[in-house]
């Protein structure tokens, strides 16, 4: 009889670990992420200097041993401002990217599910949140509560709902026509039931992928509100204040914009990387074509 | 002299070896029948004389085209023989075509390409070549784009494409195999008489032997990247030397062994197990203009029949008459737009899905797709386990385990599979998986959508023969919705002809398909491939 | 086509009215009393009263919604509380440097991501492909207001080449305003051409797998052409959305923008307005910006239908 043989590729469990370190974005991506994650862990029990103490002798000086990126303009210790201000950046994104995931996702799913009608006004939905950048939406909040970290996570929030509804309700109905969910359903399963059996999970790699994308955004948007004085207030440092706080001084000190910019970058970088790595790994389709 | 000529080639991709020494030839004006199952390399070999490889490729031997070694070909001398001397028709019509360019565009461009000729005259070109596939003006102006035509009617413009400048040698891969048996016919009618026409060569690779019969002078059989058998078509198919051809050529038309139908048309059954009643399904139309009412487009038109149990019966017609919206209906997952459905006496109309446990665990279903019919992160275990929870009170674990195991033996399967994943296994195997979970919570009635035209022949017949075990053994009820009259004839007792919506004809199997009344079923009778009869006829006419 | 447009306009004027729900109701509901919020807690009552009356707060809640959306219909966007003159008045001035800005930051952005997205997937996985995604990828990490700054360090400062920011208005002459807004449009058009070059790559390279482009290579046409021809334009979809949903990354990007480089904008215009708690000034700002996102969303779609026949006919 003609051999019927199973496909040659080993399961992917298996080798997803040797997968993934042999991608190279992967690998840098998710050392940088876990480098700033520790640095922002680090800060809460040591700095190198207590940055509420204020050295007024100590003002603007350039690098050395004792201030490895200098000091700031009320000789502030610039890399322990950058260490406790990788928290601020983190938490923004997580908070609002979680905001996005927890609301956007189960809106996306239900859209796709139930369809007709439900599903017009959810993308309708989505038109008019587009229609309000998350700056636009931090202005108004600014204008009427005045400025603060919580507005930054509301507004930038709040622009990652649509984003996800609309991932999640785009990776839903490409699911949702497959025969095993029409088995499902002839298996008596509800429609709930079956987004979270199946689709779901089937997202989920989608959901994450973007994930990463929406989290490098966020600490970049929350840099943007920061440096406009509409995110986190002093005296508690963010990237992007240090950068607004640089800009006057940069005749004298230049490399007062240098540190907080490229702890930005680099942050944004390694996500990227991550997510690019983690689509590789887990978009089949993507695998394939390589 | 040949016009192809291929020796010792062989071909790996990125290391992996997927052709060894394959040996064709094609004369100018022969038609060669490549025929093979899925992974044989027959598309390999037609892209490698095409030069359209994969980048990891790496090709080794001679194949040499009127004259022109290809192999050694630089990439400007093969992009002036492809699409002038050299054609080819792929196998998926409806992405073969550029979504945004018009067809006329699309013709013209090769014709303008080759010939320099000026736009206004590539275009009559591109018309006339348009004309003669079968797509007249009236209905299919220049200006019309992919999206407007059906899959048969794109194949067609491909077909324009690749015969706009009179190749010497046309590659159809596959050309038929998404169409359905009729458009198939027409299809290959235009192929044969094409080729006629202008003394073209044709290479038809195809997975059917009858087709193949029916077409081509020569016939070469391959098999893992290697060629079994050649030799002129009467021959080879007749005579069927090679072991090889001759399981191809039994699986093709395998008949299961099935004692009882004799015995069940005898003993009748005072109630049937499904009654399907005037049933109807209107879908919303296209909108024909901004305040338009849309027409509704009626898709399933006032079906009555019914099922005795133990019975197999097929639903047959054409793609697109409405049998998978009606099989559908009949397993609840869409609902009629009027009509009434009953299982075992039960109404199916307007239950809630908690109402409908009862009817569900009756009736299960099998699809066509063996790679999409599995959410790809379950174990088998818990796939084939899905429609327990159909069942009143929930099974324990072990008990859950045990019904696995017995539905898994009974489909030929170990119980030691339900730990493995979906991609661990073959295509015959994963549809007795899909067989297993249909089976698992002993329903009455199993609706199968094409069961088995995914698999290649011969496992195909091996599914065939578990469908034809598990009628016995479990005193299963079939509904087999197909398009191919071979399945329905190996294994039903009665078939019903769908045409546009309506059931146009019924009546037991044998009788309908050997003297078929009405105009849908003649049609599909007369364009189903049949090996026997195209060996007969091809024997004949070289007897004569 | 025609029923295509208009019911897409339809549902954009819809968004619109809808928006501007969210808008009063953020701004004129939430807090309560906004004459309050305007003067602060010492204000005098009598002030307090005067704009009460002025700004109709007197009135009921759907008289003065549909008072204020009448008015904006007709072009009568209120009187600015701080600069005491309508505030269809300030944002006439200031368009004149938000929208240049805008445009020229786009144009370049989208001059120099569409041909390099095109070149890294013909070359996919040589070096040429390897270096400019590599830097696309950098780029996209580079927040705009940081390179901004260093553009200023760099040709403001030390080589002097261009003002370090303010705008000597259009008066002075196109030359002298252009040069004003390089620098700027520059440090905004960068970070999103990287993006825009990686979603034209990938764009370029999924379509590049597609059936059909097998079709015209069987066709005897080379690979430079099949390229240009058959992929650019189906590439191009996917390519529209991204560009459409820059447009209201780019607007929130000018604001910012003109912070850093003092350009008389409408981005510096909101700034002053929240400072000084001009909600009226506010008001109308984010309508004008929610309107050209909304307005540009349908253009995207009306580029969608030129690109794609498909769309055409559907829907």
């Amino acid at each position: 009889m003609t051999p019927d043989a199973p496909p040659p590729s080993p399961p992917p469990e298996r080798h997803f670990l040797e997968m993934a370190f042999a991608n190279r974005s992967f690998v840098i991506g998710a050392i940088i992420t876990i480098l700033v994650a520790a640095m922002a862990l680090l800060s809460f029990l040591w700095t190198p200097y207590d940055i509420t103490h204020l050295v007024v002798a100590d003002r603007m000086k350039g690098l050395s041993l004792a201030h490895p990126l200098g000091t700031d303009h009320l000789g502030r210790d610039i890399l322990s401002m950058i260490m406790i201000g990788a928290r601020n950046s983190i938490a923004v994104a997580i908070v609002a990217v979680g905001i996005g995931m927890g609301v956007g996702v189960p809106l996306g799913t239900w859209a796709a599910a139930r369809g007709g009608l439900i599903d017009e006004i959810l993308m309708r939905f989505n038109d008019l949140v587009f229609a309000f950048p998350a700056l636009l939406s931090a202005i108004m909040i600014t204008a009427i509560f005045g400025p603060g970290a919580i507005n930054a996570i509301i507004a930038i929030g709040i622009f990652n709902v649509p984003v996800f509804a609309r991932v999640a309700r785009a990776g839903a109905l490409s699911i949702w026509p497959r025969e095993y969910i029409l088995a499902a359903r002839a298996a008596g399963k509800s429609k709930a039931l079956i987004t979270i059996e199946h689709i779901l999970p089937n997202i989920a790699a989608l959901l994450l992928v973007q994930g990463t994308i929406q989290f490098a955004l966020g600490i970049l948007a929350e840099a943007g509100l920061s440096y406009l004085g509409l995110g986190a207030q002093p005296p508690m440092p963010s990237w992007g204040r240090m950068l607004f706080e640089a800009q006057t001084r940069m005749m004298i000190a230049p490399h007062l914009a240098v540190f907080p910019g490229l702890a930005i970058v680099i942050t944004v970088l390694g996500l990227n990387l991550l997510g690019d790595g983690l689509r590789d790994l887990l978009d089949p389709r993507l695998r394939r074509e390589r | 002299m040949s016009l192809l000529e291929i020796e010792n080639l062989s071909l790996s991709i990125a290391g992996h070896p997927v052709l060894r020494d394959i040996d064709l030839r094609i004369a100018p004006g022969e038609v060669l029948g490549v025929v093979g199952e899925s992974g044989s390399g027959k598309s390999m070999t037609a892209l490698t004389v095409m030069q359209l490889l994969p980048e990891l490729a790496r090709a080794k031997g001679r194949v040499t085209f009127d004259g022109v070694d290809i192999l050694a070909a630089p990439e400007e001398a093969m992009c002036r023989l492809r699409g002038d001397d050299l054609g080819m028709v792929f196998q998926e019509p409806m992405t073969a075509l550029n979504p945004v360019k018009t067809i006329g565009e699309q013709v013209a461009e090769g014709i303008r390409w080759h010939t320099g000729a000026n736009r206004p005259d590539a275009e009559a070109r591109a018309r006339a070549i348009l004309d003669r596939v079968g797509l007249p003006e009236a209905k299919f102006p220049l200006s019309r784009f992919p999206h407007e035509l059906s899959g048969g009617q794109r194949q067609r413009v491909v077909i324009a494409i690749a015969c706009a400048l009179k190749p010497k040698l046309l590659i159809a891969d596959e050309p038929t195999t998404a169409l359905d048996v009729v458009l198939q016919a027409q299809i290959l009618d235009l192929l044969r008489d094409l080729v006629a026409e202008n003394r073209m060569g044709l290479m038809l690779i195809s997975h059917d032997l009858a087709v193949v019969a029916d077409m081509a002078d020569r016939v070469s059989v391959m098999r893992n990247g290697a060629v079994m058998e050649s030799g002129p078509t009467v021959g080879v198919l007749s005579e069927q030397k090679h072991p090889y051809t001759r399981q191809l050529a039994e699986a093709s038309t395998h008949v299961p062994a099935r004692a009882r139908s004799q015995e069940k048309a005898e003993k009748q059954e005072p109630q049937p197990l499904l009654s399907v009643s005037g049933v109807t399904r209107d879908y919303p139309g296209r909108r024909k203009g901004l305040f338009a009412k849309p027409e509704p487009f009626r898709a399933v038109d006032n079906v009555s029949f019914s099922l005795a149990p133990g019975h197999a019966v097929a639903l047959v017609g054409r793609s697109g008459c409405g049998k998978s919206t009606l099989a559908r209906m009949i397993l609840a997952l869409d609902r009629p737009t009027a009509g009434e459905i009953r299982l075992n006496g039960e109404t199916l109309g307007g239950r809630s899905e908690y109402e409908l446990r009862h009817a569900r665990r009756n009736m299960q279903v099998v699809f066509q797709d063996p790679y999409g019919s599995f959410n790809p992160r379950h174990r088998v275990e818990r796939l084939v386990a899905e429609p327990l929870h159909l069942l009143d009170r929930k099974p324990t674990a072990a008990q859950r385990r045990e019904c696995v195991a017995e539905a898994l033996e009974s489909v030929g399967l170990n119980a030691g599979d339900m730990h493995k994943y979906p991609h661990e296994f073959s295509g015959g195997q994963r549809q007795r998986i899909s067989i297993a979970r249909a089976i698992i919570t002993r329903p009455k009635l199993i609706v199968a959508d094409e069961p088995v035209s995914a698999l290649d022949v011969s496992i195909r017949a091996q599914v065939l023969d578990l469908f034809a075990d598990l009628n016995q053994r479990l005193d299963l009820t079939y509904l087999f919705i197909t398009h191919d009259l071979t399945v329905a004839r190996a294994i039903t007792d009665d078939v019903m002809v769908m045409h546009e919506g309506r059931i146009v004809e019924s009546g037991p199997t044998a009788t309908v398909l050997q003297n078929p009344k009405s105009e849908a079923a003649r049609a599909l009778v007369a364009a189903a491939p049949d090996l026997e009869r195209a060996v007969a006829t091809r024997q004949r006419a070289t007897g004569d | 086509m025609l029923a295509f447009l208009a019911k897409r306009i339809a549902i954009g004027l819809v968004t619109l009215v809808v928006a501007s729900a969210v808008v009063f109701l953020v701004l004129e509901i939430v807090p309560g009393d906004p004459a309050l919020l305007m003067l602060g807690m010492n204000a005098q009552p009598e002030a307090l009263a005067a704009l009460r009356e002025e700004m109709g707060l007197n009135q009921p809640v759907l008289l003065r919604y549909f008072g204020w959306i009448a008015g904006m219909a007709l072009g009568d966007f209120g009187n600015s509380y701080t600069y005491s003159s309508p505030v269809l008045e300030l944002i006439g001035e200031r368009v004149l440097v938000s929208l240049p800005l805008a445009l020229i930051s786009l144009f370049l952005s989208t001059a120099i991501a569409l041909p390099v997205g095109i070149f890294a997937a013909s070359r996919r996985g040589k070096p040429a492909d390897t270096i400019s995604m590599g830097a696309a990828q950098i780029g996209v990490a580079i927040p705009n207001f940081w390179f901004a700054l260093i553009l200023i360090y760099l040709f403001a400062v030390w080589l002097r080449l261009v003002p370090a920011g303010g705008f000597p208005g259009w008066d002075a002459g196109l030359w002298a305003g252009f040069k004003a807004l390089l620098l700027p449009a520059i440090a905004l058009a960068l970070p999103q051409a990287a993006i825009l070059a990686r979603v034209t790559r990938s764009a370029m390279l999924e379509v590049l797998g597609e059936d059909y482009i097998r079709t015209a290579r069987a066709k005897g046409m080379p690979r430079r052409i099949v390229l240009w021809h058959h992929a650019l334009r189906n590439a191009l979809i996917p390519v529209l959305t991204i560009l459409g949903l820059q447009f209201a990354f780019l607007l929130a990007g000018t604001i910012i923008i003109e912070n850093v480089f003092y350009l008389p904008g409408l981005g510096r215009l909101i700034f002053q307005a929240i400072t000084q708690r001009d909600l009226i000034v506010v008001e109308g700002v984010v309508m004008l910006l929610v309107a050209t996102v909304i307005a540009v969303n349908i253009l995207v779609d009306i580029g969608y239908a030129i690109v794609d026949p498909r769309l055409r006919t559907r829907r």
